[in-house]
């Protein structure tokens, strides 16, 4: 076979060629997963959170629910759930527009992931950490504001960043319900140029630079937030 | 309810449409999982076998397989398999193809982990009883980093279980596709993803809470 990578300045019928539709599909991907990985960081801190709330019985057991319901159904029906099965049991849904939709059910999927690492992360700090927050007066609120989470979150950053590529790439998955990000522009621009190769390569190497970015960020924050000595005391189980 | 009927769910539709698709979704789970733990260890004990022109080309192969999306891998796949071998394929087939050469990239990672496991003087030991390294391999470490990592490679395969609904994007009949066909015979798509849903809960759930048990037997006998 030959490689004939014009297909990329062909235009696509529309007035734009392939390579504008590509990079226009990278943005969406990017839309899709930024807005998913806010919904999923603040939800899955919230919701790891509460599980480890002893005291509070019941909001440990609605915080298991929700973790064990959204982590034991695939994606892709969590995305037809949102976008078929919702507005037709509630048309209030049917005012919400298919992105926000798909935002939530991959912000909803991963936030079950993510509560799951800041549980296991909250109940990895040495116990004296919280005794130390009691012994100084501070309130459950304050304990975990200013001690258990800031500690913790540092203890559960290699995870996360495991867990935003996951999501980045998760974001695929949105093809399904017609999103135009890069999976769907790969199917039909496929379909329509039967060039699947170059457009295969070129949208699997958006998705490679993509996660490689994420996976810097995260190493980036992980350096500027290091507190000396600590972790690797941590991890060595000193206290 | 909620604008929803149920009323079309019975036994002739889970026979007629969902039974085939939750035996293939069974199948390939479980081809996945044998294939992608056989050639996972082979990745794996290349990448610590010392030697650079083993363990580069299964590097790059690992962590390639895992910065693609799986979709993106199972499109490829089917463009590339027809391709190869000259004819077109089913995409049954592909699917089982596909999962196998992604799902060994996960499962390496689980077995190197399991292997790096195991104290190194269990390696000495076969060693000191004059053990040639696939002796060693097969009798003292593998058995021990297999039983090690049994619940987390337990948990990959109720992940994979799940993933294989994303067949859909190559329009493989899956539990998935049994469920969305019958919707759409019976003019109730909406229900049917519901009860989808419903249906991957129940086994994935009793799955996982198996799992727990399992890791809990493991952990006393250990």
């Amino acid at each position: 076979m030959t490689w004939d990578w014009q297909v990329f300045l062909t235009d696509d019928g529309s007035g734009r060629t392939y390579l504008e539709w590509m990079l226009e599909a990278w943005r969406w991907t990017l839309a899709v997963a930024g807005s998913s990985w806010v919904v999923a960081m603040v939800v899955g801190a919230v919701v790891g959170t509460a599980r480890t709330l002893t005291d509070r019985p019941w909001l440990v057991r609605l915080a298991n629910a929700w973790v064990e319901l959204f982590r034991n159904i695939p994606l892709l029906v969590q995305i037809f759930l949102w976008y078929f099965v919702l507005p037709k049991m509630f048309p209030a849904f049917q005012q919400v527009p298919g992105f926000a939709l798909v935002v939530l059910a991959l912000g909803f999927f991963t936030s079950a992931r993510i509560a799951e690492q800041f549980r296991a992360g909250i109940q990895a700090l040495p116990r004296g950490q919280r005794y130390a927050a009691m012994a100084m007066g501070f309130t459950t609120y304050q304990s975990y504001r200013y001690v258990l989470l800031p500690m913790a979150f540092r203890i559960i950053l290699p995870p996360l960043t495991s867990e935003s590529m996951n999501l980045l790439k998760n974001s695929s998955v949105a093809f399904a319900v017609s999103i135009a990000e890069l999976t769907m522009f790969a199917m039909q621009a496929q379909e329509e140029t039967s060039r699947g190769m170059e457009i295969y390569l070129a949208v699997t190497a958006l998705y490679a630079v993509s996660a490689f970015a994420v996976n810097r960020v995260f190493a980036y924050i992980e350096r500027r937030l290091r507190v000396p000595g600590f972790i690797a005391a941590g991890a060595g189980g000193g206290h | 309810m909620l604008g929803l009927d149920l009323s079309f769910f019975d036994l002739e539709m889970l026979r007629k449409f969902v039974w085939s698709g939750l035996i293939f979704s069974v199948q390939l789970t479980v081809v996945a999982t044998l294939g992608g733990v056989v050639l996972g260890t082979v990745l794996a004990l290349m990448r610590l076998s010392g030697q650079r022109w083993l363990t580069l080309p299964a590097t790059v192969y690992v962590n390639g397989m895992r910065s693609i999306p799986l979709v993106m891998v199972i499109l490829w796949f089917y463009l590339l398999i027809p391709f190869l071998i000259g004819k077109p394929i089913g995409a049954e087939m592909s699917a089982v193809i596909t999962f196998i050469a992604f799902e060994a990239a996960y499962f390496s990672e689980i077995m190197r982990a399991g292997i790096q496991s195991i104290p190194r003087g269990q390696v000495f030991a076969g060693q000191a009883l004059g053990m040639t390294y696939a002796q060693n391999m097969r009798l003292i470490i593998l058995p021990q980093a297999f039983r090690n990592m049994l619940p987390v490679l337990l948990t990959q395969t109720i992940i994979l279980f799940q993933d294989t609904s994303l067949v859909y994007a190559i329009g493989a009949y899956d539990l998935l596709k049994g469920f969305s066909n019958a919707g759409k015979i019976y003019g109730r798509p909406e229900e049917a993803y519901l009860l989808a849903a419903a249906v991957y809960f129940v086994i994935c759930f009793a799955l996982s809470w198996g799992v727990k048990r399992l890791q809990a037997r493991i952990a006393i006998v250990r």
